[in-house]
C-alpha cells in the first residue's frame, strides 16, 4: 500500500509549492466545480479541486502529480475551509497522492481475482523494469503501488496507469504497454486481449447468442 | 410522542428521540463510546447495539436509530449480549492492556464496559496497531495507540469549540487523530476532549501519572477564574489540589470548563503567602499574628478604614470586610478594582438577564466592549449555539476571532448613536433580541445599551469579568464614584482582600493591610501581608454574572500559618476593639444572609426591573482595547500556576509580543 502520510513540512516544501496557484486554465475549472453547488456550500468541491491541483502540480513536474502541504492549504484557502478538513479528505482517497510520484504511476491490482489471474507476474515484471512498490524508479517515469480491487475482475488482472486501466494482462503485455508508455506513445486503453473490445465474455457471447447478428425476442422462451 | 416497549416495558418518549434515549427513559444501561448527549450523532462505535421490531433481523445502533411508535425495543436478548462482547473484541483488538500504566484507569469507558460487556479472554493472537503520538500542546497529552477512533474530540472541536483543528487523517485502520501538522490545540476549551475521550488516548498532560481517580477527595466548587462561575469539582489529595474538573450543570456551564478554570490549580501550590509579613525598613519581613495586628491597631484607623475586594473573594469575607468598616463607621467598600464606575443603583442593570441558558435562545444580539472567548469562553459556547440557531450577531469593539461568525460594527461606540440600518432592521425583527455590554463598553456604552435594549424589547446583560463581582455589588461594594471616591477619601487603613489588579499609587498614605493567598502585585505594595485562603481552601458563597448565587465547599487546607480570610478579618476586629457580632463562620453566614437575604438561597438572585432608560443616553469614546491582555494570566492563582505560564508563551506568545510592538 502506498505512504498515506503526507510528505513532511519542509523549508524546502514550502519554498517549491508555497506559491502555489491555479492556472487560469485550472481556476476556470476550479470555479466551474464550485459552481455545481449552492452559494455558501462551496466546501463541496473539496474533491474536485484537489485532483485539479494534483493534476496541475502534475503538469508542472511533469508526473502523474501530488499534494503537497502548502497545495492542501491553497485548496482550503480557496474553499474557505479549515485545511485539517481538506487533509482528511486527501488522506482518504488513494486517488490523491500524498507523495511525489513518477511519470506513470503503475498501480497493479493485487485483490483475489486478479490475483488468481496472475497479478504475480505483474509485480516480478514490473520489477523487472526496476520500479520498487512505493518508490519512484532511477528515472523518474514510474512509480508501483499494489492496490486494491478497481472493479476490472472481469478482465483481470488490470493496472492502472495515471488515467487509464489496461486489462486481460501478462508479462509480455504489461511490457508492450509500459514500453509504449515509455517511447511517449499512448498505447490502447482498456482490454489487451486480442478481440476483445470491453468486458464482454472472452472467446465470444456465452448468453443472448441469437442477439449477436440481430435483435431476438426472447420472450417465448422463458 | 410515540410509544414504544424497551424490555416489555411500555413506555412514551419525546418526539425525535433516538431509541438510545428512549432505553435510557426506561432505565437501561446501553455501552457507548462514541455518542455524546451534547455532540451531533456519529454512530461509529458500534457498542449501543440493541434489537429492534420491526426492522432488519440485525442489531441495530440504538444511539443513530430514531424512536418510532411501536417499537419493540430488546436490550437484553442473547443476540443483543453476543453483538456487544463482538463488537467489544474488535475494539480490543489494536487497544493495549497498559491499564496499569494508563492515567485513566479507573474512570476509563473502556475499561468499565469491557467489564460488563466484554469477553472474559482475547482471541486474538496477531501483532496490534501501534500509532506515533501526536503532539496536541502543553494541556493534552496523546498516547494514539489507545484510540478507538470515537471522533468524540473532533466533533468537540468543531461543534462546541468552533475551532476546527482536530482531525481524523488516513483511513481504516490507517486512520490517525491528530491537529493539522500537530500544532498545539488553541482555544480557551480545549482540554475538554480529555473528559471526552472515552480512553486513555487523551489524557491531561500536567495532571499525568500524579495520581489515581480513587485515592483523590472529591469537592464541590465553583470555579473562580472568570464570572460564569463554572461548576467544578476539586480533586484533591493530603493538602494538594491535584485536578479540577466540571460537574454537569446545564444552567451554567453545561458540562465544559475552561482550560484556565481546569489548569490554573497548580498555582495553589506556588507563591503562597503562608506567614505573616510586615514592612519594616520598606522590606517586608517575617512577623507573628500579634505584631501585625498591634501594628494596625497602632494605626487608629477610627472611620478612616477601606476594604477593596479583589477578584477572587466569596461574599462571606466581603461581609465579614464589610460587619468591621460598619463597626467602626465606616463604608468606604469597592470591588471594581481597575476604576469602573458605572451606575450601580438598580443591580438589574448590571446582571446578566438573559441567564446563560437563555442566551442560546436570542435571535438577535448585539454584543458591545466584550472579548467574549477570553472573557467568559463558556458565554462563547452559548453564542455558538445561537449563530447556529440562526442568530444575527454584532459586535462593536476591536476584531477578535470569535467562532461564531458574526459582523464588527468598529471600534467606535458612537456607532450605538446611529446604527447601521440592516443592524436595527435585524433587531426589530427579532423575536428574542439581546444585547451584552462587556467591560471595556461600560463606560462609554452602558446607558446607551440599556435604552437601545428597552426600545428594542431586547434583554439587558452585562458580561462581568471577576467572580466576586456581582456578590460584591449585592454586598454594597460600590462607591458613586469608583475606586477614585476611596482614594479621595484618604483611610488610614486600607484592606486589601486579594485586590491584585488595582493601582496602590493612589494609597500612598494609608496602610495597607492584604489579606490574601498569593504574592502577586497586592502583597508587593503591602505594608502588612495577612496570609489568607484561596478558593479551594474556604466554604464560601459566590455569585456569577448572571446574578446566580452559588455554593462552593473548602477542598484542602490553607497552607503553613494561612487562615480562613474570615477568621483574619475577626482577629482583627478584636484588636481594634470592635464588635462585628459573628464568632463562627455559621454565625457569619447568617448575619450575611440576614443582611442580604438572596444570598441566603442557591439559584438566581431576583434584582427586580431594569431601570427606565434614559432615551437621549449617547455612547461615547471608542473602544481601544479589551480589558483581558492575556487569556491565560488574569489572576494571581493562574499567575502563579507554571502551567498557565507555559500556555501563555506557547500559546499566546508570538501573538502577544506582536501586539507590544
Amino acid at each position: 500500500m502506498a505512504d498515506r502520510s503526507p510528505a513532511p513540512d519542509s523549508p524546502e516544501l514550502r519554498e517549491r509549492w508555497g506559491g502555489f496557484e491555479f492556472t487560469d486554465a485550472y481556476r476556470a475549472k476550479a470555479d466551474k466545480a464550485i459552481a455545481r453547488y449552492p452559494e455558501g456550500r462551496q466546501r463541496s468541491a473539496v474533491m474536485p479541486l484537489l485532483d485539479l491541483a494534483q493534476r496541475q502540480v502534475g503538469e508542472e513536474t511533469d508526473t502523474q502529480g501530488w499534494l503537497p502541504l502548502p497545495v492542501i492549504e491553497y485548496v482550503a484557502d480557496y474553499l474557505d475551509m479549515p485545511v485539517i478538513r481538506v487533509l482528511e479528505v486527501a488522506t482518504f482517497y488513494f486517488m490523491y497522492n500524498m507523495q511525489p510520484v513518477g511519470k506513470f504511476h503503475v498501480q497493479v491490482c493485487g485483490t483475489t481475482p486478479c490475483m488468481l489471474r496472475g497479478s504475480d507476474a505483474l509485480f516480478e515484471t514490473c520489477k523487472a523494469r526496476g520500479m520498487k512498490k512505493g518508490h519512484v524508479s532511477d528515472d523518474g517515469l514510474w512509480t508501483l503501488t499494489e492496490v486494491e480491487c478497481m472493479g476490472n475482475c472481469a478482465t483481470a488482472p488490470m493496472v492502472q496507469i495515471n488515467d487509464d486501466n489496461y486489462e486481460d494482462l501478462t508479462s509480455e503485455r504489461l511490457d508492450a504497454v509500459l514500453d509504449a508508455l515509455a517511447a511517449g506513445e499512448s498505447p490502447k486503453p482498456g482490454t489487451q486481449e486480442p478481440g476483445r473490445h470491453t468486458s464482454e465474455p472472452a472467446g465470444g457471447p456465452t448468453t443472448l447468442t441469437e442477439m449477436v447478428d440481430a435483435n431476438h425476442d426472447y420472450r417465448d422462451s422463458w | 410522542m410515540p410509544k414504544v416497549t424497551v424490555d416489555g416495558q411500555e413506555i412514551e418518549v419525546p418526539d425525535g428521540a433516538t431509541v438510545l434515549q428512549a432505553c435510557e427513559l426506561a432505565g437501561k444501561e446501553i455501552p457507548r463510546f462514541c455518542y455524546h448527549e451534547r455532540l451531533s450523532i456519529a454512530g461509529n462505535c458500534r457498542m449501543c447495539l440493541v434489537e429492534v421490531k420491526p426492522g432488519p433481523p440485525k442489531p441495530q445502533a440504538s444511539c443513530a436509530l430514531p424512536a418510532t411508535e411501536g417499537q419493540e425495543i430488546r436490550t437484553d436478548t442473547q443476540m443483543v449480549k453476543t453483538a456487544r462482547e463482538g463488537v467489544m473484541e474488535f475494539l480490543l483488538i489494536n487497544h493495549p492492556l497498559d491499564c496499569p500504566i494508563c492515567d485513566q484507569g479507573g474512570e476509563c469507558d473502556l475499561q468499565d464496559q469491557s467489564m460488563t460487556y466484554g469477553r472474559g479472554a482475547t482471541r486474538y493472537h496477531e501483532n496490534k496497531r501501534a500509532v506515533t503520538e501526536k503532539y496536541m500542546g502543553p494541556l493534552i497529552k496523546t498516547i494514539m495507540t489507545r484510540c478507538i477512533h470515537c471522533t468524540r474530540c473532533v466533533r468537540f472541536s468543531e461543534e462546541i469549540a468552533g475551532v476546527d483543528e482536530i482531525g481524523a487523517v488516513g483511513r481504516g485502520e490507517d486512520m490517525q487523530i491528530t491537529t493539522y501538522l500537530e500544532q498545539a490545540a488553541e482555544h480557551e476549551l480545549s482540554a475538554n476532549v480529555i473528559d471526552l475521550c472515552p480512553v486513555g488516548a487523551l489524557t491531561s498532560r500536567p495532571y499525568a501519572f500524579e495520581a489515581r481517580p480513587w485515592e483523590l477527595k472529591k469537592t464541590l466548587s465553583i470555579d473562580v477564574s472568570d464570572a460564569v462561575g463554572a461548576n467544578i469539582r476539586l480533586d484533591s489529595r493530603g493538602r494538594e489540589v491535584m485536578r479540577a474538573l466540571p460537574r454537569v450543570n446545564d444552567d451554567v456551564n453545561e458540562e465544559w470548563i475552561s482550560d484556565k478554570a481546569r489548569y490554573q490549580v497548580d498555582g495553589l501550590m506556588r507563591r503562597r503567602l503562608d506567614r505573616v509579613f510586615v514592612r519594616r525598613d520598606g522590606k517586608l519581613t517575617p512577623a507573628s499574628w500579634d505584631e501585625a495586628f498591634a501594628m494596625i491597631a497602632d494605626a487608629k484607623p477610627g472611620s478612616g478604614i477601606a476594604a477593596i475586594a479583589g477578584d477572587l473573594v466569596d461574599c462571606e469575607t466581603m461581609f465579614a470586610a464589610k460587619a468591621l468598616l460598619k463597626a467602626s463607621g465606616s463604608s468606604l467598600m469597592e470591588g471594581r478594582q481597575t476604576g469602573m464606575d458605572y451606575d450601580v443603583s438598580n443591580l438589574a442593570a448590571v446582571n446578566f438577564n438573559s441567564t446563560l441558558a437563555g442566551i442560546e435562545n436570542a435571535d438577535a444580539i448585539l454584543i458591545v466592549g466584550s472579548h467574549i472567548r477570553w472573557e467568559a469562553p463558556l458565554v462563547n459556547v452559548r453564542l455558538r449555539k445561537a449563530a447556529k440557531r440562526g442568530a444575527k450577531i454584532f459586535l462593536v469593539g476591536p476584531r477578535w476571532d470569535t467562532t461564531f461568525g458574526g459582523e464588527f460594527l468598529g471600534t467606535d461606540l458612537g456607532v450605538l448613536n446611529d446604527l447601521p440600518g440592516h443592524v436595527g432592521d435585524a433587531f426589530d425583527a427579532a423575536e428574542r433580541p439581546a444585547v451584552i455590554v462587556g467591560g471595556a463598553g461600560l463606560k462609554g456604552a452602558h446607558a446607551k445599551a440599556l435604552a437601545l435594549a428597552s426600545s428594542w424589547g431586547a434583554a439587558f446583560n452585562v458580561l462581568h469579568m471577576a467572580a466576586s463581582r456581582m456578590g460584591g455589588l449585592m454586598l454594597g461594594y460600590a462607591q458613586k464614584g469608583g475606586i477614585a471616591d476611596i482614594a479621595k477619601a484618604k483611610p488610614k487603613v486600607l484592606l486589601s482582600l486579594g485586590a491584585d489588579e488595582m493601582d496602590y499609587a493612589a494609597f500612598d498614605g494609608s496602610l495597607k493591610v492584604y489579606i490574601g493567598h498569593h504574592g502577586d502585585k497586592g502583597a508587593h505594595h503591602a505594608d502588612i501581608v495577612l496570609p489568607g485562603a484561596s478558593y479551594a481552601e474556604k466554604d464560601g458563597t459566590y455569585v456569577n454574572t448572571e446574578g446566580r448565587v452559588q455554593f462552593a465547599e473548602k477542598a484542602v487546607f490553607a497552607p503553613g500559618d494561612a487562615r480562613e480570610d474570615w477568621t483574619i478579618l475577626r482577629a482583627l476586629a478584636d484588636a481594634l476593639d470592635l464588635k462585628v457580632g459573628f464568632d463562627s463562620f455559621a454565625e457569619l453566614q447568617g448575619a450575611m444572609i440576614a443582611d442580604v437575604p438572596a444570598l441566603g438561597e442557591e439559584g438566581l438572585a431576583d434584582y427586580g426591573a431594569l431601570p427606565e432608560p434614559d432615551m437621549a443616553a449617547k455612547a461615547e469614546g471608542a473602544v481601544a482595547s479589551y480589558p483581558i491582555r492575556d487569556f491565560y494570566l488574569t489572576n494571581p492563582i493562574a499567575r502563579a500556576s507554571a502551567v498557565m505560564q507555559q500556555c501563555s508563551a506557547e500559546l499566546l506568545g508570538p501573538e502577544l509580543a506582536e501586539a507590544a510592538e
